[in-house]
């Protein structure tokens, strides 16, 4: 059972790879090398804040737009393809497909993540001739985006076992803008009354919370992350993703593939 | 099938953990982050980046951010907070995006001017806003009569108010209230029954529960306030007549021929301290008196507030 | 033991835009297929061909009915490890090299390592792809998309494989290379079941036949039988109104219409019909010889009225 999820796993890397998904990193590195030359020159005394939160920003959103144009496919591709049938025709679960599917895009998003770490440190170290320790702030901040992305990729699996390519591209980033703005939804639903109350609070819990895993502001001002923080958004991630996962399973268990 | 069905039945076992696990670990985390989440938004702390970076969605932003800053207060203010530093970025960022935001006029006039624990403390930067609100709505006197507000509550200047009221009063379709109010900046600024006027106006055509909650609280600190005066100046009265001070509420009573001993809004009879001093059983109850204070009295504790909406 | 063992069968599509309107996609199916016989499943396109396969695959979940195969559950994950499948029209990954993709597929059948090494050598030269292993798939033929489907079918040699119009979009060698293919499977004890609405390929390979049409089962049989009862028979007409003794005595169908007469027999007995009627100077019309083809007994099934699903064996 592992060995499968292993086995699908390592395919959809290398399917993600060979569609030159890696690429990206390329737009990446000249994005921040740009940026990290453009303010070592004006010299404005904010050199670090920039390439931190530039860095971190375009770490995420890169991130997001992969993980979702990527998993959204990652079954109805299948399907459209027929590539499904001949490996559903072996000893493989259907469960196992959903949970390999997942882990191989998870996959691909932290290798790339951890490029542009690299690149995020680089451009770092460029402006500010030194690293300081709260520099190491940064790569919590990388953890909790990568925690994003598992969440994201779990959604957009969600929505690939049972929708099209575009509809599924539509829910996965509206999700993602309204995850963004979870805390604000929760103030709404507290100050609305009745039906709206409930319904706002319901959404607002069970949107992703992606308010409280962003913390690329207060990183690039050299505040330090808690750990409670960092292990309750583990957990949470963790949690939510599993989720999402159940939901992709059950659905996909019931589904005739015509 | 027994496989299918079992595979169903873990799955929705494990749905229905996660989820339940995922809610309870948000409102932790909200615990640890409410704050954090406030002061994060201002980092963007220039209402001009805010606005570009919102990429034309500024109606919303707006929104946004005055929905943080209703929360922002609201929190800080159940915990009798010394310090709302944020309250005038969030508000002036709110407006920047938004300046037909009223709302937010209105909500700055309550409580961007107040000294803490019941306001910011920063009466001009209540006064800007209100003036920005008057610039960008030209049309709109309710600005007038919150900026005439935050002069005569906090600045105490009933010149300027004066002056603000009867500007207000001269825009088309102004209530003909705000004449009134000019005129007895004149002469009566610093009566009770004028200050009761204002507090009902504001309480009356506001439909924010906070600013009403709030009106409220400050009319019944009037009545206390007026009752503690007029106590004082019988007792005053009294040690004239006879020549020494009364000793007890209920001798002031019998000497004024009072039906009872005197009671507060809440029912609670005012007590006669040494020498003669008329005090409020239950300082703490309401938070906005100036006198029947007992001497060294600090304001401690949540705030009370027995209005119901 | 059956290799296959259908028992009733049957899906039920809800369609329209309330999902309230049923369309039957198979009727309640019975069949049997043996081991290690090559068995034909026929019919027009949109039959039920590849809706039964598909629900044996575990695809598409039937609304009725069970099935076996080689003696367990169709829902048994263990079968999958014992049958192939190559679907219809197949397209695979097409960033994969044909030797990675079936190093994939033996992963997920739970080849192990070594052996799946050599297997997959194996049978890429059985399928005659070596020389092109490491090209991707991408860049394949039909033909030779087709080859590597039913590689990956026999890789981790299976005792069923289930083929779903393999011949399609194959010029004639391939087609005839999918048929030899076929019969060194079978000669090498496995059972294969086939779709396939093109009829000679399914006379010329299979021991037995089921004809499928408007998702009911109209007929089953051996090819054998079904072909030999018009293989190798002549019509004969000729002028009259009775039938000569001598016609009767050569035992054919015999039928009148108006002043002529039809009669059914064994091509072996042309001459002696030819004789007994010139004895009774009866003038010959025609003699032809009748169509000796699966075609005509498919034809037949179909045009049929409705009846129920046979359950022959």
């Amino acid at each position: 059972m592992n060995a499968r999820i292993a086995y699908i796993a390592s395919n959809t890397f290398r399917e993600a790879v060979r569609d030159r998904v890696l690429y990206n990193l390329i737009a990446f590195a000249l994005l921040l090398s740009g940026a990290a030359i453009f303010v070592g020159q004006i010299s404005i005394e904010i050199e670090r804040l920039v390439v931190v939160n530039l860095g971190l920003t375009a770490v995420s959103l890169f991130g997001i737009v992969i993980a979702i144009f990527i998993g959204i496919g990652l079954v109805s591709k299948e399907i459209e393809k027929r590539t499904l049938y001949t490996v559903l025709s072996r000893p493989v679960r259907r469960w196992e497909f959903i949970v390999g599917k997942f882990f191989g895009l998870a996959g691909t998003l932290v290798v790339n993540t951890f490029f542009m770490a690299i690149g995020v440190f680089g451009a770092l170290l460029y402006v500010a001739h030194k690293f300081s320790a709260a520099d190491l702030s940064i790569l919590v901040a990388l953890y909790f985006i990568v925690l994003e992305f598992l969440i994201i990729c779990a959604l957009a699996l969600l929505f690939s076992s049972f929708s099209t390519p575009l509809l599924s591209a539509v829910f996965a980033f509206s999700l993602f803008v309204i995850g963004s703005f979870a805390n604000d939804l929760r103030g709404f639903a507290g100050l609305s009354h009745g039906l709206t109350r409930w319904l706002a609070t319901g959404a607002a819990y069970l949107v992703p919370n992606f308010s409280a895993l962003n913390v690329i502001s207060a990183v690039a001002h050299q505040q330090a992350i808690s750990g409670q923080l960092i292990l309750q958004n583990t957990l949470y991630a963790l949690f939510y993703s599993a989720m999402v996962l159940s939901g992709a399973v059950l659905i996909f268990e019931r589904r005739n593939l015509k | 099938m027994s496989l299918r069905a079992k595979t169903t039945v873990f799955a929705s076992i494990s749905l229905v953990i996660s989820m339940v696990a995922s809610v309870w670990l948000l409102r932790h985390i909200d615990e640890i982050q409410p704050a954090a989440a406030i002061e994060d938004a201002l980092y963007i702390n220039s209402p001009q980046i805010v606005k570009r970076a919102s990429l034309g969605f500024n109606g919303l932003m707006a929104c946004i951010y005055w929905t943080r800053a209703v929360q922002y207060f609201g929190h800080r203010h159940f915990d009798r907070a010394q310090t709302y530093n944020e309250l005038a970025p969030l508000l002036e960022i709110t407006t920047a995006l938004d300046p037909h935001l009223l709302p937010a006029y209105q909500f700055g006039a309550s409580f961007l001017a107040p000294a803490p624990p019941n306001g910011a403390g920063e009466p001009d930067r209540a006064v800007q806003l209100m003036r920005y609100g008057i610039e960008n709505n030209p049309d709109n006197w309710r600005l007038y009569y919150d900026l005439g507000f935050v002069y005569y509550t906090e600045l105490k200047d009933y010149k300027k108010a004066g002056e603000v009221f009867a500007q207000g009063s001269k825009v088309p379709d102004a209530h003909p209230f705000m004449k009134i109010m000019a005129a007895q900046m004149e002469e009566h600024a610093g009566d009770f029954a004028t200050a009761r006027m204002l507090w009902r106006a504001t309480y009356e055509s506001s439909a924010q529960s906070d600013i009403r909650r709030n009106a409220l609280e400050h009319l019944r600190c009037i009545r206390v306030d007026e009752d503690i005066a007029n106590l004082q100046a019988a007792v005053t009265q009294f040690g004239q007549r006879t020549g020494h001070l009364p000793t007890s509420m209920a001798e002031l009573a019998s000497a004024e021929n009072w039906p009872g001993i005197p009671a507060d809004p809440d029912g609670n009879s005012y007590v006669m301290a040494a020498n003669g001093l008329i005090e409020v059983a239950k300082p703490d109850d309401f938070p906005f008196i100036t006198k029947g204070l007992p001497p060294g009295y600090k304001r401690e504790g949540l705030p009370k507030f027995h209005t119901k909406m | 033991m059956a290799a296959i063992e259908i028992l009733g069968l049957e899906k039920t599509y809800m369609v329209g835009f309330w999902r309230k309107r049923p369309k039957r996609a198979l009727q309640p199916l019975h069949l049997r297929v043996e081991e290690g016989e090559i068995f034909g499943f026929l019919g027009p396109n949109g039959a039920g061909k590849t809706t039964t396969l598909k629900m044996l695959m575990g695809l598409v979940f039937p609304t009725a009915g069970s099935a076996r195969i080689l003696g367990r559950e169709w829902t048994d994950p263990e079968v999958k490890a014992q049958i192939g499948f190559l679907p219809e029209q197949p397209y695979f990954y097409d960033y994969l090299t044909a030797h990675e993709l079936l190093d994939y597929y033996g992963q997920l059948s739970g080849v192990p390592a070594k052996e799946r090494k050599r297997r997959v050598e194996e049978v890429l030269q059985r399928v005659g792809l070596t020389d092109v292993k490491g090209v991707q798939l991408r860049k394949f033929s039909k033909g030779m998309l087709q080859r590597a489907g039913i590689a990956q079918a026999i890789l981790h040699n299976p005792k069923l494989v289930f083929f779903d119009e393999p011949m399609s979009g194959l010029d004639p060698l391939g087609r005839r290379e999918v048929r030899d293919l076929m019969e060194q499977l079978k000669q090498q004890g496995k059972t294969v079941f086939f779709s396939t609405h093109i009829l000679s390929d399914a006379e010329a390979l299979c021991d037995r036949v089921a004809i499928i049409h408007k998702g009911e089962l109209r007929g089953v049989g051996a090819v054998e039988e079904l072909t030999s009862s018009v293989h190798g028979k002549v019509e004969v007409i000729w002028q009259g109104s009775q039938i000569p003794a001598a016609m009767k005595a050569l035992g054919g169908e015999c039928r009148i219409s108006g002043d002529t007469i039809r009669a059914v027999i064994s091509d072996r007995q042309q001459d002696a019909a030819i004789d007994a009627l010139r004895r009774e100077r009866v003038r010959l019309i025609a003699i032809t010889p009748l169509r000796t083809s699966l075609e005509a007994y498919f034809v037949e099934k179909l045009q049929h009225s409705q009846t129920t699903a046979g359950t022959t064996a």
